[in-house]
């Protein structure tokens, strides 16, 4: 909303430093966006009379005209416009002036005539956009005098102003000025409109008949004759032009400064196209439909509201835009004006539906004052019957559909302190209430306060609480520290999940923040099932389905990252995904994963370590770091990884996650080059293991004792279950089984390598025996032999 | 045979400063020491000479013996520190050859932000509360005082989800379905902060991305006041930003709160920044909560924390934060 400092004058004595005001607005909640100072800089801009016009010797186009810019002496111009008399008053920039455009003028020759200066348009003066002919001034200028102070067009200041949703009536200067002149102490009056009326009265000429009472609240109009349409007066075109409007004619220059002003929406008719003058208003039936203002056939639904003609036809789309066949022309001279109060959700839906968002309905759709509707009326008048000459037909018809009973809040004192903490009595908060309009009357704990109609806003006592403290101003609550009465602290969970970030970013890995959304084929690229939830209304296609992996976002950042020439990327995400679920919400749980692509932090050149190692790698670096006790690597066929280096993660007899290398056929299908490890978990899991400290266990004091033994295995038989029977076997005295070598040779044949592990035995009550040894040895020959086919390698 | 040490020793020595390797010098010990030596026999002998004699050569032979077994140690030293050189040169690496680019993981800045937060809040006495991403309409927007119709929800250019009744099921527009959550779930006193990822259907640009991240605070007591609130945010306000920040309240509109305020940070530098929005929780989004409003009042407040974090690190392009390129990434 901008607002000019001089309109707000005419409302109430506003005095001040622009910043002073701007900072009283701000603390109003009126937020200052910018303050500029506008108005003209027309410094060298004179009244000048034309004296002679004479014809260019050598051009058609520009003619010579003798000015006197207030010597007396004629001065010799070039004009290229035709619109002026001899006697006129013009705007003559004089040479040295530099124009609001910028634009220098200087003493030069055209076609080999002097011109002495500049003759102004309303455009070059940027009074307007009229740059077709010269801005011919009102006879009784003096001549000579400085435009600015001739026009009275002293400086000004235009505020622009942010208006949040709560405050429909600050969508007005009125408004604005209300706010103001109760924070700065100053009488804030509306002036009476004054007008003359006639016979016949509206009354008699016009009707409104309400059909649907909760589309409408109040509907008034008023019927002026005799109106000649022409352009506005620089006055007016000037204010709308600063608010940010375009002037158009008199008639909607008038409409749209009575809606800026008293912030109410109106429309007028040709009433000559309105039989009888006869207004209806319904919701519109499905599938009628209506021409608007812009020429646009609109398709109506039931959930729209309209106004209708004497014979029930659509010819205008309630609060949003009027209709073609009404439409006021040049030759109008006879104007139906309509002031109505439509149903804010009403207008809301349909504004939105066809995507028609104006000045009007935005104000509908957060709330009009319906009782500002004479006002408006009135003032439509008064200025038609100055500007355009209008008879004014005796009052006006008011027709009201479903109004709501005006609202009175009672209000108690020691809560409205106690919510502010402050200590102001019923009679101060009743003197900060009511220049801002909402009348208290005291009661036995407080006040009964009447909200004004303008601010639908207002309908508990937390609302006056928050006028009161407006007014007061925030700052006056001091401020106060609460004391919580238990300590702050993350949970347990949230510590955890800490550690597992630390974890990885130890391991090297940074982390990633990829979209959450993922395009349609994504999941199917990437070997996954593609059954994710959709977004109902996705920006972009692109993004259109929620994820069920980590996997599509890291690769997609991989790929990003090896476009611009990084191949090392070492990236994890710890983030939610969504599977379909049969409950309330969709089910979302977090994953942690972590991609890795070139060269790890292990290895060397000479011999790096593979992917899928590296993968494994990262995932018991991880689970050895956060205690993850009993998590096992198990071989298996994964969806998005390679074929023969993939591996389910088994913790606590579920399956967590995954670990491995990805598909390379998934890494061409994202436009990854070489290879990835990878590994994905379920977070919860994690957590709840980590939320159980690890139980303490003696350390033994006896001497332990070593046993190597190899293994020849075929390769499907991994390398971790052959361990596990090992351990299994030595009945609770094996500490510890260690594969320290894998061999392969020809001699051990194709399809076989030797797996060869530590075992260290230890008891905790006794040094065991050779002979105890032995018998572990040999049962864990046996038992490896029984369970794997394996022979120990001699 | 006496005569004969000198010969021995003379002998014994030279095999002992041949040996080249420790094997070898094992080999010279056992030629010049051992059971079948020169010495050891020429001791054996001792016992069948006169007693005089004997003593006299019993004292030359142990001289002799002293003496080969002191050079016997030294070329052990000797030999010993030559092959551990030896081994050393054998061990040399370059250790330049250790690829020099280590990976070193780098949290994301969201993440450094929003962990530093929690910290300030968790100082400050605070619980840090989570809740689904993906949620219902009710806890997005009913439940905090704005009905279905409420032209509130047009600003929030929400996302929907194809999950349940058209339109019951979004992702989340901002933290504050965190509140309710709390709320239904504990009783009062509550003191939270809930930092989360939301959501809004928002084309990106430097300052909006449609993915970004919110702190909310609430705290439900007896008593709450708009100081209390004024009092939090300046609290916060000097423990982030640090010594030398202000905070200030100026009234604003959300429909979850009543009265409402947007929070600006003063600089040192005297400049303002608007940093976000809060209030005292509106009785309606209290009763929603569970909680009676006569019995308890609230305040709230939220933040991005997106914005604080491209701040600190003088970011001046949101859309950077969710590149994932690694070269921005390994600078914080």
């Amino acid at each position: 909303m901008k607002v000019l400092l001089s309109w707000m004058r005419e409302f109430a004595p506003i005095d001040g430093e622009p910043s002073f005001l701007a900072e009283a607005m701000t603390d109003l909640g009126m937020v200052v966006e910018s303050v500029t100072t506008t108005g003209p800089s027309w410094e060298g801009i004179v009244v000048a009379k034309v004296l002679a016009l004479r014809p260019h010797p050598e051009a058609d186009r520009i003619q010579l005209v003798d000015v006197d810019a207030g010597d007396g002496e004629p001065l010799q111009i070039c004009c290229g416009a035709f619109n002026m008399a001899v006697g006129d008053l013009v705007p003559l920039a004089t040479v040295g002036t530099t124009m609001p455009g910028g634009l220098e003028i200087g003493r030069r020759k055209l076609r080999g005539q002097w011109s002495n200066g500049m003759i102004c348009s309303a455009a070059e003066l940027e009074l307007g956009e009229d740059a077709e002919g010269i801005l011919v001034l009102e006879p009784d200028l003096t001549v000579g005098a400085d435009l600015a102070g001739a026009l009275g067009a002293e400086s000004d200041v235009l505020f622009d102003l942010d208006i949040e949703g709560n405050r429909p009536d600050a969508l007005s200067v009125v408004g604005v000025t209300r706010d103001l002149a109760a924070r700065l102490g100053v009488p804030f009056s509306l002036p009476t409109p004054t007008f003359s009326e006639v016979e016949p009265s509206t009354a008699a000429q016009a009707s409104v008949d309400i059909q649907a009472p909760e589309l409408c609240s109040r509907f008034g109009i008023r019927v002026l004759d005799n109106v000649s349409i022409g352009a506005s007066p620089r006055w007016l075109a000037s204010r709308l032009t600063a608010a940010g409007m375009r002037p158009i004619n008199s008639i909607v220059d008038i409409s749209n400064y009575v809606m800026l002003e008293l912030g109410q929406p109106n429309h007028t008719y040709d009433l000559g196209r309105v039989p009888e003058g006869r207004l209806g208003v319904r919701m519109a039936r499905d599938g009628e439909t209506l021409v608007t203002l812009d020429d646009v056939q609109r398709r109506l639904t039931p959930e729209d509201g309209v106004i209708t003609n004497g014979s029930d036809e659509p010819i205008g789309l309630a609060g949003v835009m009027g209709g073609a066949s009404t439409e006021i022309s040049d030759s109008t001279t006879r104007v139906l004006l309509e002031a109505a109060v439509w149903d804010r959700m009403t207008i809301a839906r349909t504004s939105r539906r066809l995507n028609l968002r104006s000045e009007a309905s935005t104000r509908f759709e957060r709330g009009v004052d319906p009782f500002g509707i004479e006002r408006a009326l009135d003032r439509f008048v008064e200025l038609a019957g100055e500007i355009c000459g209008a008879k004014v037909a005796t009052g006006s018809v008011v027709a009201v559909g479903g109004l709501a009973e005006p609202l009175s809040v009672p209000v108690r004192t020691a809560r409205m302190n106690k919510i502010l903490n402050l200590s102001l009595t019923a009679a101060e908060m009743a003197a900060l209430l009511d220049p801002i309009g909402f009348s208290s009357t005291p009661t036995d704990d407080g006040l009964m306060v009447a909200v004004p109609s303008w601010r639908p806003d207002c309908e508990i006592e937390e609302d006056i609480a928050e006028e009161i403290g407006r007014h007061h101003g925030y700052d006056k609550s001091g401020t106060r520290v609460p004391t919580p009465t238990q300590a702050g602290a993350l949970t347990r969970d949230q510590r955890a999940r800490r550690r597992v970030r630390r974890t990885l970013l130890g391991d090297g890995y940074s982390e990633a923040m990829p979209m959450p959304f993922l395009a349609p084929d994504d999941l199917a690229m990437a070997g996954l099932d593609a059954a994710g939830i959709s977004l109902a209304n996705p920006l972009v296609a692109e993004e259109s389905v929620l994820r069920t992996s980590l996997l599509p976002g890291l690769l997609k950042a991989v790929a990003r990252n090896q476009s611009h020439r990084i191949d090392t990327v070492r990236l994890y995400e710890l983030g939610r995904v969504w599977q379909p679920s049969d409950d309330e919400l969709p089910n979302e749980y977090e994953l942690v994963a972590a991609i890795g692509s070139g060269h790890g932090p292990t290895g060397t050149v000479e011999r790096p370590e593979t992917a899928a190692e590296a993968g494994v790698r990262s995932l018991y670096r991880m689970a050895a770091e956060l205690g993850l006790r009993g998590l096992a690597v198990v071989n298996a066929d994964v969806p998005g990884l390679h074929p023969t280096r993939a591996a389910e993660v088994r913790f606590r007899g579920n399956v967590i996650g995954s670990v491995g290398e990805v598909d390379p056929r998934v890494l061409e299908n994202y436009g990854v080059a070489g290879r990835a490890s990878w590994f994905e978990l379920e977070v919860a899991p994690i957590l709840a293991a980590m939320a159980t400290p690890a139980r303490y266990e003696p350390v033994s004091l006896y001497p332990s004792s070593d046993v190597d033994l190899a293994f020849v295995t075929p390769d499907d038989v991994a390398a971790t279950d052959v361990a596990k029977t090992i351990e299994k076997a030595g009945g609770g005295l094996i500490r510890s089984v260690r594969l320290f070598d894998v061999f392969r040779s020809a001699q051990l044949g194709a399809g076989h390598r030797s797996l060869a592990y530590q075992v260290r035995l230890q008891a905790d009550d006794r040094t065991l025996t050779d002979e105890e040894v032995a018998d572990i040895r040999r049962r864990c020959i046996d038992e490896v032999a029984r369970a794997h086919g394996a022979e120990l390698r001699g | 045979m006496i005569d004969q040490l000198a010969e021995h020793e003379a002998s014994a020595i030279a095999a002992i400063d041949g040996a080249e390797t420790l094997d070898g010098l094992a080999e010279a010990k056992t030629a010049s020491l051992g059971k079948s030596a020169p010495l050891t026999i020429v001791q054996r002998q001792l016992g069948s000479l006169p007693a005089e004699e004997r003593k006299e050569a019993g004292k030359a032979l142990n001289e002799v013996r002293r003496r080969v077994e002191a050079r016997l140690d030294a070329r052990t030293a000797e030999l010993a520190e030559a092959e551990r050189a030896a081994r050393l040169v054998a061990e040399r690496l370059d250790l330049t050859e250790v690829p020099t680019d280590v990976a070193v993981g780098h949290a994301h800045v969201v993440t450094q932000a929003w962990e530093e937060l929690e910290d300030v809040f968790v100082g400050m006495g605070f619980r840090i509360a989570e809740g689904p991403e993906a949620e219902t309409d009710w806890h997005n927007f009913d439940a905090l005082n704005i009905p279905p119709g409420h032209p509130a929800r047009d600003g929030f250019d929400t996302i929907y989800v194809d999950h349940g009744p058209p339109g019951s099921t979004l992702l989340r527009t901002h933290t504050s379905p965190v509140q309710i959550r709390t709320m239904l779930d504990e009783d009062p006193p509550i003191h939270i902060v809930a930092p989360g990822r939301v959501f809004r259907r928002d084309t990106p640009d430097a300052t909006h991305t449609p993915v970004f991240h919110q702190l909310e605070g609430l705290v439900v007591d007896h008593d709450i006041s708009l100081a209390d609130l004024a009092g939090t945010i300046e609290a916060f306000t000097e423990s982030y930003f640090g010594a030398g920040f202000h905070s200030r309240l100026r009234p604003n509109y959300f429909p979850f709160t009543e009265p409402s305020a947007e929070f600006d940070i003063q600089q040192p530098d005297g400049t303002w920044l608007e940093l976000g929005g809060c209030g005292m929780v509106h009785p309606n989004v209290l009763r929603a909560g569970g909680i009676d409003p006569e019995e308890w009042t609230a305040f709230a407040f939220g933040f991005g924390i997106d914005r604080l974090a491209a701040m600190k690190f003088a970011i001046d392009d949101l859309r950077e934060l969710f590149t994932n390129d690694v070269r921005f990434l390994s600078q914080f």
